[in-house]
C-alpha cells in the first residue's frame, strides 16, 4: 500500500521530545511518569515485561534447581515451593507475556500501522500501565508476605480461602490480579476504540495489517473475559474477608464454581497470549520471504474464529472436576474444533514462504521456530483435548510440557521475534546479527531440552507442583534442569545483545529490512519520532 | 471312658491348634499375594505404566492412536518447512513470487484436518462413556482426601475406615519405595469392579492412579465417582494430583490387589484391627514443619 504524508521530523525520540507544536521539552517525570505518548508507554510496558521475565525466569531457575535431584534441599519448605510456583505462573503471564505483546508492541505499533497519531485515549493508556506496575508490587508481596500465596496461579479454593491460606499474602496476590485486570481491560477499550475509529482514510478493516487484527481480536477477548476473572477474584476475596460462602460447601457454595468462573476467563487468556504472537509472526514471515501473507482473509477469519470458539471451551480444564459425561463430550469436541483455524494459520505461513525469497535473519529464525514448536505444542493440546486421555494426563508433567511448548516457545518466541524485528525502529540501533543468532540457537536448545523430557515424566505419572518426587523420575528431571541452565545462560547472551544495541553507533534507515517490509511503521524514521502521523496519511 | 474323653479332648485341641495355625497363617499377611508384582515408575520411563486395568489399557490404546496421527502432522509440517527452506531461500530463489491465493489448497487444508479430527473423536467418545460408567460395582470404597493423607472407608465392611500416610524418608524399610509407599495400603480384590466414592475433608486433592487410569478431584462437599478393575495381583501406586498445601507431594496412594479370597480374609483382620483404632498414623512432617502447619491452621 502507498500513502502520502507530511514529513515527520527525524529526531531520535530519546534525545529530545521537542516538536513543531511549541511544547517545552518534558522533564523526566512528565515524560515517563505522566506519559500520554503511545511509544513511551510502549517502552514502559516493554521494560515491565523485561523485569517480569527476569523475575519469573529466576523463579523457574530456582524451581528447576530444586527438581534437578530427588530429595533436594534447595527449597526445604513446602510453603516456599508453593509460593514460588504460584508467583512464577502469575508473573510470567501477567507481567511478561501480556505487557510485552499487548502493552509493549501493541502500543508501539498499532497506531503507526493504521496511520494514527496516538491511541484513542492517551491518558487512559498511561493509567493502564501504572495499574500494572502497582500490580507487580502486589504480586511480589503475595510471594514474600508470611508463607506466601501458595495455591498455584489458578488459585482454586478451598486451598486459598481464609482457613487454609490465612494471612495477607493471598489477598495481595488476588488484588494484583484486580490491578492487572483493570490495566488490561482499559487497554482493551483503548485498542478497540483506536482500531475501529482512527484508521487513516483508505485503510479499510480488510487492508489493516494482521498484527492490528490480532490485537483487535485480543482486545475483544480481554473485554469479555477480564470482568469474569474480576468477579471470581472478588467473590474469593469476599469469602476470605467478609464471611460469604460462594465457594464454601458448608455455606451452600461450591469450589467448582470458582473453577468455572476462572477458566471462563482462563481459556480466552491463553488465546490473548498467543494471538498477538500470531500477528507478529505474520509480519516477520512476510517481510523475510519478501512476499505478502498468503490468504490474508483466511488469516483474519482464522483469528476471529479462534477468539470466538476460545470462549466456549473452558471446561476442558475441568475434565476431572466432576462435570458430566455429556459435558466432557461437548468440551472435547469444541476444543478440537480450534485445531482447524489454527491449522489454516500454520499452513498459510508456510504458503507465504513458498515461492518466496527467504532470508534467515534473526527475527525470521524466531518466527520459524515459533511455527514448528507451536505445532508440537498444539499436537499435545489435541492429545489433552481428549477427555478420556485427560483423565490420565490432567495435572501431570505432560500438561506442563504442553503449555510450556505453546508459551515458553510459542508466545516467548513471538516476543523475541518482535524484539529483533522492531528494536531498530524503537531505539534507532540495530542488534548484532551474529549474537542474535547465537541467542536464538542457545535458547532453542535450552527450552527444548527443558520441556521435551517433561512429556515422558507426564506419561510416567509424575504430578505437577511437586518439590520432590519418587526416585524413578530423577533421570528426565535432571535432563530438564540441565536444559533450564542452558536457557538461563542464553538469557545472559540476550543481556549482552541489549548492551550492544544501546551502545551501537550505527545509523538506521527508515526501512532497514527492505522490500518485504510493507507496513506503515517502515515509512517513518528509525528510531520513530516521538510523534508520527500527526498529519493523517491517505492510503491508496 | 476317661480314654475316650482324653482322645476327644486331644482331637479338639489338635483341631483347634490346626485351625488356629491355619488362621494365623492367613492373618499373618493376607495380602502376601500382592508382593510378587510391583507396578511403580521406572527410571527413564518414556510411556505410561503397564496397564493394570482395562481402563488404562484403553487409554494406552487411544493415546497411541492419537499420537501416531499427531506425529504424522508434525512430521508433515517439518518436511514442508524443510523443503521451503531449501528450495526458496534467497540464494536459491532470488525473485519471490506474488502468490497469495489458491482456493483449492485453502479448501484442502480446511477439509483434511476436519477429517482427521472426526477420526480422532469417534473412538475418543467411547472412552469417555466407558470411564463414566460406574454402574454395578462389586464393592465401593469411599476415598477421602485430607491434608496430608488419605482415608479409606470400605462401605461393605462395617467399621473398616482407616488412614493411609506416606512413609517418611527416615522410616523407610527395605522394599519400600521412597515417596510412594504408605503405612496402610488400600487392599482390593483382583478382577472385580471397584467403585470409588471420592471426596475431601478439607481442600481439593487429586485421587490419581496412573497405572489404573483413574483420576478425579477430591472436592469437599461433593462425592465424585470413579471405578477400576484390577487385572492381576500386585502393588499399584498413585499420588495426590491437585495442589493441597505444604505436603502436597507427600500423600501417595498404595493399592495392594489380591485374589478375592485373600481380600475377604484381609477384611476380617483389618476390621478387627482398624475399627479398634489399633493403628496409629505415621506423621509425614518433621516437627518443625508440623509446628508451621499447626500455626497456620490455628491462626
Amino acid at each position: 500500500m502507498s500513502f502520502t504524508a507530511h514529513d515527520d521530523h527525524a529526531l531520535p525520540s530519546d534525545a529530545h521530545a521537542h516538536d513543531e507544536h511549541g511544547h517545552a521539552k518534558p522533564g523526566f517525570v512528565r515524560r515517563w511518569l505522566m506519559s500520554t505518548n503511545h511509544k513511551d508507554i510502549g517502552t514502559l510496558y516493554i521494560t515491565m515485561a523485561f523485569i517480569g521475565a527476569c523475575t519469573g525466569g529466576m523463579l523457574s531457575e530456582i524451581m528447576r534447581q530444586q527438581l534437578m535431584y530427588p530429595h533436594n534441599t534447595i527449597i526445604t519448605s513446602g510453603a516456599a515451593w508453593n509460593a514460588i510456583i504460584t508467583a512464577h505462573g502469575l508473573i510470567m503471564i501477567f507481567w511478561f507475556v501480556m505487557p510485552a505483546l499487548i502493552g509493549g508492541f501493541g502500543n508501539w505499533f498499532v497506531p503507526m500501522m493504521i496511520g494514527a497519531p496516538d491511541m484513542a485515549f492517551p491518558r487512559l493508556n498511561n493509567m493502564s500501565f501504572w495499574f500494572l506496575a502497582m500490580g507487580f508490587i502486589f504480586v511480589l508481596l503475595g510471594l514474600t508476605l508470611g508463607t506466601g500465596a501458595g495455591a498455584g496461579w489458578t488459585l482454586y479454593p478451598p486451598l486459598d480461602n481464609a482457613q487454609y491460606s490465612p494471612g495477607l499474602a493471598t489477598d495481595f496476590a488476588l488484588f494484583s490480579l484486580h490491578l492487572a485486570g483493570i490495566s488490561s481491560l482499559l487497554g482493551a477499550i483503548n485498542f478497540i476504540a483506536t482500531i475501529l475509529n482512527m484508521r487513516a482514510p483508505g485503510m479499510t478493516m480488510f487492508k489493516m495489517p494482521l498484527f492490528c487484527w490480532s490485537i483487535l481480536v485480543t482486545a475483544f477477548l480481554l473485554l469479555l473475559a477480564i470482568p469474569v476473572l474480576a468477579g471470581a477474584v472478588t467473590m474469593l476475596i469476599m469469602d476470605r474477608n467478609f464471611g460469604t460462602s460462594f465457594f464454601e460447601p458448608a455455606g451452600g457454595g461450591d469450589p467448582v464454581l470458582f473453577q468455572h468462573l476462572f477458566w471462563f476467563f482462563g481459556h480466552p487468556e491463553v488465546y490473548i497470549m498467543i494471538l498477538p504472537a500470531f500477528g507478529i509472526v505474520s509480519h516477520v514471515v512476510s517481510t523475510f520471504s519478501k512476499k505478502p501473507i498468503f490468504g490474508y482473509l483466511g488469516m483474519v477469519y482464522a483469528m476471529v474464529v479462534i477468539g470466538f470458539v476460545g470462549f466456549v471451551v473452558w471446561a476442558h480444564h475441568m475434565f476431572v472436576s466432576g462435570i458430566s459425561d455429556d459435558s466432557r463430550v461437548y468440551f472435547e469436541v469444541a476444543t478440537l474444533v480450534i485445531a482447524v483455524p489454527t491449522g489454516v494459520k500454520v499452513f498459510s505461513w508456510i504458503a507465504t514462504m513458498w515461492g518466496g525469497s527467504i532470508e534467515f535473519k534473526t527475527p525470521m529464525l524466531w518466527a520459524i521456530g515459533f511455527i514448528f514448536l507451536f505445532v508440537i505444542g498444539g499436537a499435545t493440546g489435541v492429545v489433552l483435548a481428549n477427555a478420556g486421555l485427560d483423565q490420565e494426563l490432567h495435572n501431570d508433567y505432560f500438561l506442563i510440557a504442553h503449555f510450556h511448548y505453546v508459551l515458553s516457545m510459542g508466545a516467548t518466541f513471538g516476543v523475541f521475534a518482535g524484539f529483533y524485528y522492531w528494536i531498530g525502529k524503537m531505539s534507532g540501533h540495530q542488534y548484532p546479527e551474529f549474537w542474535g543468532k547465537v541467542h536464538f540457537w542457545s535458547f532453542f536448545i535450552g527450552v527444548n531440552l527443558t520441556f521435551f523430557p517433561q512429556h515422558f515424566l507426564g506419561l510416567a505419572g509424575m504430578p505437577r507442583r511437586y518439590p520432590d518426587y519418587p526416585d524413578a523420575f530423577a533421570g528426565w528431571n535432571f535432563v530438564s534442569s540441565v536444559g533450564s541452565i542452558i536457557s538461563g545462560l542464553s538469557t545472559l547472551i540476550f543481556f549482552y545483545i541489549l548492551v550492544r544495541v544501546f551502545t551501537s553507533k550505527q545509523k538506521l534507515p527508515d526501512n532497514y529490512w527492505g522490500d518485504g517490509a510493507t507496513t506503515l511503521e517502515w515509512a517513518v524514521p528509525s528510531p520513530a519520532p516521538h510523534h508520527t502521523f500527526e498529519d493523517v496519511p491517505v492510503i491508496r | 471312658m476317661k480314654r475316650a474323653f482324653l482322645t476327644v479332648f486331644g482331637a479338639v485341641i489338635m483341631l483347634a491348634a490346626i485351625v488356629h495355625a491355619g488362621y494365623a497363617q492367613t492373618s499373618a499377611d493376607p495380602t502376601a499375594a500382592a508382593n510378587g508384582y510391583v507396578n511403580a515408575p521406572r527410571p527413564w520411563q518414556m510411556w505410561f505404566p503397564a496397564a493394570g486395568s482395562p481402563m488404562q489399557a484403553q487409554i494406552d490404546w487411544l493415546m497411541k492412536y492419537v499420537l501416531w496421527i499427531m506425529t504424522g502432522v508434525v512430521v508433515f509440517v517439518a518436511i514442508l518447512m524443510a523443503y521451503v527452506f531449501i528450495r526458496f531461500n534467497a540464494k536459491a530463489n532470488p525473485v519471490p513470487s506474488h502468490l497469495t491465493h489458491n482456493t483449492l489448497i485453502e479448501f484442502v487444508w480446511l477439509f483434511i484436518p476436519t477429517v482427521l479430527l472426526v477420526i480422532i473423536i469417534i473412538p475418543s467418545l467411547n472412552l469417555i462413556w466407558y470411564e463414566g460408567d460406574t454402574s454395578n460395582p462389586y464393592m465401593t470404597v469411599t476415598v477421602t482426601g485430607h491434608q496430608w493423607y488419605w482415608e479409606y472407608n470400605y462401605q461393605s465392611v462395617p467399621g473398616l475406615d482407616y488412614t493411609s500416610y506416606m512413609i517418611p524418608d527416615d522410616k523407610l524399610l527395605p522394599g519400600d519405595i521412597r515417596r510412594l509407599s504408605v503405612d496402610h495400603p488400600m487392599v482390593l480384590p483382583v478382577g472385580e469392579k471397584i467403585k470409588f466414592d471420592i471426596t475431601s475433608g478439607d481442600v481439593l486433592h487429586g485421587f490419581y492412579l496412573p497405572s489404573l487410569g483413574v483420576q478425579k478431584y477430591a472436592i469437599p462437599g461433593t462425592i465424585q465417582t470413579s471405578w477400576t478393575l484390577i487385572n492381576k495381583p500386585g502393588i499399584y501406586f498413585g499420588q495426590c494430583n491437585q495442589i493441597c498445601g505444604i505436603n502436597h507431594d507427600a500423600m501417595p496412594i498404595e493399592i495392594k490387589a489380591v485374589p478375592l479370597a485373600d481380600y475377604l480374609a484381609w477384611t476380617k483382620v483389618a476390621q478387627s484391627n482398624y475399627s479398634e483404632n489399633n493403628v496409629s498414623p505415621v506423621p509425614v512432617t518433621s516437627p518443625a514443619e508440623q509446628k508451621l502447619a499447626d500455626a497456620a491452621v490455628s491462626k
